[in-house]
């Protein structure tokens, strides 16, 4: 319902009211003194930061309430900037709350469009400028131009390709060769199947050949779980049981979802967590996903034992590890 | 003439006669201010972006952004011997063998969270306020650039230590990266310079996080300023206040003082927390290593929302001709924040269509007399509370006796299901108070005090409100629908269809207000008032 | 009553009746609560301790386990379980079970050290199962690495106790709890014997050595003072973010408030 018509009328600025400190010297001598203690106080604050990084061991610890015991001296170099800085603010604002004119003053806004003229000679400047470097009448210039600055661009982007390699087969293959043994991370320690329990858990890598290092690009492909569960636990197909050895079954660390390490293991109902985005798998059924945002599940690397009783990789994985890429077949 | 007023004579007449500076000092000096609380939101954010800076820098005086391996030497015993990175060690030797160094890191982590928390504040309040209409739509897309930055280059500090929680939440970004249909492994492959995790990603993003985004963030904030300076500040209505004037303080002395100070105040609640709260303890994260993993992983909390987002999102992933799609990425990691942003960043055009409205405002809007935009406002918000939620729900399972399983389901419904359902309470709590203010403008304030009329009645005095509070309640502009003409005269439909419809419906929904008192409605009421 | 109507429209009377009323509710909470305090049961005639721990056993376990050990739908079998289980979970209060949740919470032990003994000889008189530890020879100060320790951690413990031993959650209620304030041998035993969801790490997973390495860094972590200030319960980024919006721009708004009103 229009309701503009009579609208009430604007009562103007309110009466300005007067501040102790505007009529009683009194008050605006005592707000003085409440600023100048305040600046007097950042100014201790600053010594206090001095006392503290001079003359403060470093290995002193004390007890404050609610923080608990800390470094005395990084707390006191702390409070010190603190305290300087904060009462040179305080100071400053009661200052000008108390003792600087609060008349409240009005400016005026100014429209923001242009004045017709001034509009009017700046399209004539323009269109005169167009005319004069003649663009629109020299399509040839105009042409050549954009291609020249077009392709000038291209060597900024192109130059980026040394970035890095390009990605090749590299997300298809890990460490795991058909005979590499099983090897406890850390510690690098063979592992043979009656040295985990039922209802244990281990953290394993490829064993590394003699003077090869791992490095951090391995580790993010290779890392892999071994828990062991009594056969009968299992609900797996025949091929995917046979990738089993006693009860130990072994899948890649790295959650399929997006590459964090999934190592959380719940004994009691065989499920695995990976912390990051809360993705389930169910060991007993290969490591299918039962919730969270992960759409597949973890490859399974298929083991056995060797000559010797200790643990080897049967082949390598038959599909690539960790998070999804369009390359990927599956 | 002092001896003081002399030397500044001479000082003021040699920079006038090389800059003709006068001329504008003279003008912008005495530039006046509104003075409100909630105009101080943005220079919290200001400020802290100052201190980062100076922070910022201190710590580059010691930090090594290499992944070359190395073995810890310093003084944190936990970590003796420990094979890291140069990027990781250098960090724990700013945290323990510099002294003031592990003050400095928090001071510039605590700045960081302010800054974002800030800019969010002020966001909400030009949002809700409406000072993003005309003429300040620009200054309002600038103003999502910087957040949209803010976040990207909060993400690239923090994950500058290498450590165990930042590397996971690094990890993560190079699965987006990865997950991207056609070009995903090799954007990945040429960010990392190969295989994750490399050597060459913490450099890089280093030069990123030090020199290109600030420097990015230099121009912006000076453009953002500047456009706020020439177009004058906004202001809340009042008495005294108009479209055509801005009401407050003159620049100096007394906003010179008060920014000023406010700045200090700033910096030294930041140092305040720097000194007492821990942040970012990476020494007990232990250094990057990606078969390890700890529960209740989290990014800072201005990616939370994105990490919730990620968590609830449902396990689907399509295979098409040998190629996987990872929908469960690529939805909540670029597609809906794709849309949330740009929808924030062109909402200053979506309003005015969809209201009509195309004239210059100065006056702020009271949030309550645009329930709509307030509504539309609240339903975000809870949608960004609601994700923010989600990724931290193992820490609030944990804490308070509730499983992940409930809050990611509780997450996944409540996302689609609360958010209107915001909408629609907000709505109608912006017509009561409309409604409540029209009461107060007709009938008065009640005071408390009863009175017992000669005929037994008890009443409440109700107090009328000055013509100052009068005013600031019904000075605002109430918005007509707009009107919807779906044929002209000849009968030649309108050439708009459907978009024109679209746009009736919606300001005819915008324009939906309880009528606010009119004068004459005021006068009948006294004249027959009780 | 005059005080309260007198005051009844002062601008401070909302916030001082809601931090009232939220007090009220936070005290009432705790009390309701509170764990019930439980009188230790009292042995009968002195007995063999395997006699008098099955005596214990019949009175305050059997009811859930059933009268041999042999389990029920509500409870496992503990036949084989040891005397490592027993003294891990009856010493740290977890058994007998306050209610009948996804999981066993710490808390104040119901028997005392005889009694936990007498308990442990008569379960692993059942089977065989791993022994029971005593802190005296779990010599982790002498022997163990602390460095060693928390590379172990973080790559065995962390992905559910969380970087700092402060514990994380597990899927449908279930919860890995912290690790501070756990004695050694506790620590020890809950490895070997992988208690409720927590998984097995016998000694040739994680050898004697690595394991007194990990309860090394786990009691430094523990004795470690807030470096750097107040610990925010060391979960992490979460609490950072609340203090943020609380003490950081919270305060700073309280700030900006005072900064623009009026000055008397």
């Amino acid at each position: 319902m229009p309701n503009e018509l009579e609208p009430l009328a604007d009562p103007g600025l309110p009466e300005h009211i007067h501040r102790r400190a505007d009529t009683d010297p009194i008050a605006a001598k005592r707000a003085e003194r409440q600023v100048a203690v305040l600046f007097s106080l950042s100014a201790a604050g600053t010594l206090l930061f001095f006392y503290s990084f001079f003359f403060i061991k470093e290995d002193l610890f004390v007890f404050i309430p609610v923080i608990g015991s800390t470094n005395a001296q990084q707390l006191g170099i702390g409070l010190g900037v603190a305290f300087g800085l904060l009462f040179i603010g305080f100071g400053a604002v009661h200052w000008a709350k108390t003792l600087m004119p609060d008349q409240e003053v009005i400016a005026y806004r100014h429209t923001m469009r242009s004045a017709e003229e001034d509009r009017s000679e700046f399209v004539k400047a323009v269109k005169v400028g167009a005319e004069e470097a003649g663009l629109g009448r020299r399509p040839l210039i105009k042409r050549s131009l954009f291609a020249a600055l077009g392709l000038a661009g291209l060597p900024a982007v192109v130059m980026l390709r040394d970035l890095g390699p390009l990605p090749g087969n590299s997300l298809n293959e890990t460490s795991w060769k058909t005979g590499t043994r099983l090897v406890t991370d850390p510690g690098d320690r063979p592992i043979k199947a009656s040295d985990l329990e039922v209802g244990g858990v281990a953290q394993v890598m490829p064993e590394l050949a003699p003077g090869k290092e791992r490095h951090l690009e391995d580790i993010a492909k290779d890392a892999v779980l071994l828990i062991r569960l009594r056969p009968s636990d299992f609900q797996l197909d025949a091929e995917r049981l046979s990738w089993t050895h006693e009860g130990i079954i072994a899948f890649s660390k790295i959650c399929s979802h997006m590459g964090c390490a999934v190592a959380l293991y719940e004994q009691t109902t065989k499920h695995l967590l990976c912390p990051c985005h809360q993705s389930t798998f169910d060991v007993t059924r290969a490591a299918k996903v039962i919730f969270g945002p992960s759409a597949r599940p973890l490859p399974q690397l298929a083991i056995t034992a060797d000559a010797d009783g200790y643990l080897i990789a049967k082949q390598p994985f038959t599909e690539a590890v960790g998070p999804s890429f369009w390359e990927r077949k599956s | 003439m002092t001896a003081r007023e002399r030397i500044a004579g001479n000082v003021a007449n040699y920079v006038d006669e090389r800059t003709g500076a006068a001329a504008w000092m003279k003008k912008n000096l005495q530039k006046v201010f509104p003075d409100h609380w909630s105009f101080m939101l943005g220079e919290i954010a200001l400020y802290s972006f100052v201190i980062l800076l100076l922070s910022g820098t201190f710590l580059t005086f010691w930090f090594d952004p290499s992944m070359r391996h190395v073995v810890y030497e310093g003084s944190y015993q936990p970590l003796k011997d420990v094979e890291m990175s140069a990027a990781y060690a250098s960090t724990l030797h700013i945290s323990f063998d510099v002294r003031g160094g592990l003050l400095m890191r928090q001071i510039h982590h605590w700045a960081a969270l302010i800054f974002m928390a800030a800019i969010v504040a002020h966001l909400m309040r030009v949002f809700f306020t409406g000072a993003f209409r005309k003429p300040r739509e620009f200054n309002w897309i600038l103003g999502i650039g910087l957040l949209t930055l803010g976040i990207v280059e909060g993400f690239l500090g923090y994950s500058l230590p290498d450590d165990l929680l930042s590397g996971t939440g690094i990890r993560i970004a190079h699965a987006i990266i990865q997950s991207l249909p056609v070009v995903g492994t090799y954007l990945s492959f040429f960010a990392f310079g190969g295989a994750f995790p490399g050597e060459v990603f913490m450099p890089r993003i280093y030069i990123v996080h030090v020199l290109i985004l600030p420097g990015i963030f230099l121009a912006l904030i000076a453009a953002h300023l500047m456009l706020v300076w020439y177009q004058k500040h906004t202001q809340y209505p009042g008495p005294g206040r108009t479209e055509k004037n801005v009401v407050g303080y003159p620049l100096m002395p007394v906003y010179m003082a008060k920014a000023g100070g406010f700045f200090f105040i700033v910096f030294g609640i930041t140092a305040l927390l720097g000194a007492v709260a821990s942040i970012n303890p990476i020494w007990l994260y232990g250094p990057y290593n990606p078969a390890q993993i700890s529960a209740g992983s989290q990014p800072d909390w201005y990616m939370g929302w994105l990490d919730g987002l990620v968590r609830m999102a449902p396990p689907i992933e399509t295979y098409i001709f040998g190629h996987t799609i990872s929908w469960n990425i690529l939805i909540p990691g670029l597609i809906i924040p794709g849309i949330l942003f740009t929808g924030m960043a062109l909402y200053p055009f979506i309003e005015s269509w969809m209201t009509g409205d195309k004239g210059e405002h100065h006056l702020l809007d009271r949030p309550r007399n645009v329930p709509n935009r307030t509504a539309l406002g609240v339903m975000s918000l809870t949608f960004v509370l609601i994700t923010l939620i989600n990724g931290g729900n193992d820490i609030i399972a944990t804490h308070f006796d509730l499983t992940i399983n409930q809050i990611m389901w509780f997450s996944r419904i409540g996302v689609i299901v609360l958010p209107p359902l915001a909408f629609v309470i907000t709505k109608r709590i912006c017509l009561s108070l409309q409604r409540r203010d029209r009461e107060l403008v007709l009938h008065g304030k009640e005071t408390g005090r009863l009175v017992m009329l000669p005929h037994g009645e008890f009443i409440e005095v109700h107090e009328e409100l000055s013509a100052g509070k009068k005013y600031s309640l019904t000075q605002h502009v109430q918005p007509q629908a707009i009107a919807l003409v779906t044929e002209d005269r000849q009968g030649v439909l309108n050439p708009k269809g459907i978009r024109a419809k679209i746009q009736a419906r919606l300001s005819k929904a915008n324009a939906e207000n309880i009528a606010k008192p009119t004068a004459t409605e005021l006068k009948e009421l006294e004249s027959g008032h009780h | 009553m005059k005080f309260i109507s007198k005051y009844r429209r002062h601008k401070f009377a909302t916030p001082v009746l809601l931090l009232i009323a939220l007090s009220a509710l936070g005290f009432t909470f705790s009390a309701a609560t509170a764990a019930p305090n439980q009188s230790a049961a009292a042995a009968s005639a002195r007995s063999t301790l395997i006699e008098e721990g099955k005596e214990i056993f019949l009175k305050g376990c059997s009811s859930c386990h059933g009268l041999n050990a042999e389990g029920a739908a509500i409870a496992p079998a503990l036949i084989g379980v040891g005397a490592a289980s027993v003294d891990f979970v009856v010493a740290t209060g977890r058994m007998p079970m306050q209610d009948m949740s996804q999981q066993a919470m710490r808390k104040a032990p119901v028997y005392n050290e005889e009694e936990v003994a007498a308990l442990a000889a008569y379960v692993a008189s059942l089977a065989h199962g791993p022994r029971a530890y005593t802190n005296e020879e779990i010599k982790w100060e002498r022997d163990g690495n602390t460095a060693e320790g928390g590379e172990l951690f973080r790559n065995n413990c962390a992905m559910c106790h969380n970087f700092a031993g402060q514990g994380g959650a597990l899927t449908q209620g279930k919860y890995a709890p912290t690790v501070m304030g756990v004695e050694a041998r506790h620590i020890y035993e809950a490895m070997i014997t992988g208690p409720q969801a927590m998984p097995v790490f016998n000694d040739k997973i994680i050898t004697p050595q690595e394991k007194l390495s990990i309860i090394k860094w786990i009691k430094s972590a523990e004795a470690e003072p807030a470096l750097g200030g107040a610990a925010l319960g060391r979960v992490g980024p979460v609490t950072e973010g609340l203090l943020v919006w609380t003490l950081g721009l919270g305060l700073l708004i309280g700030i900006a408030v005072w900064l623009t009103a009026k000055a008397r």
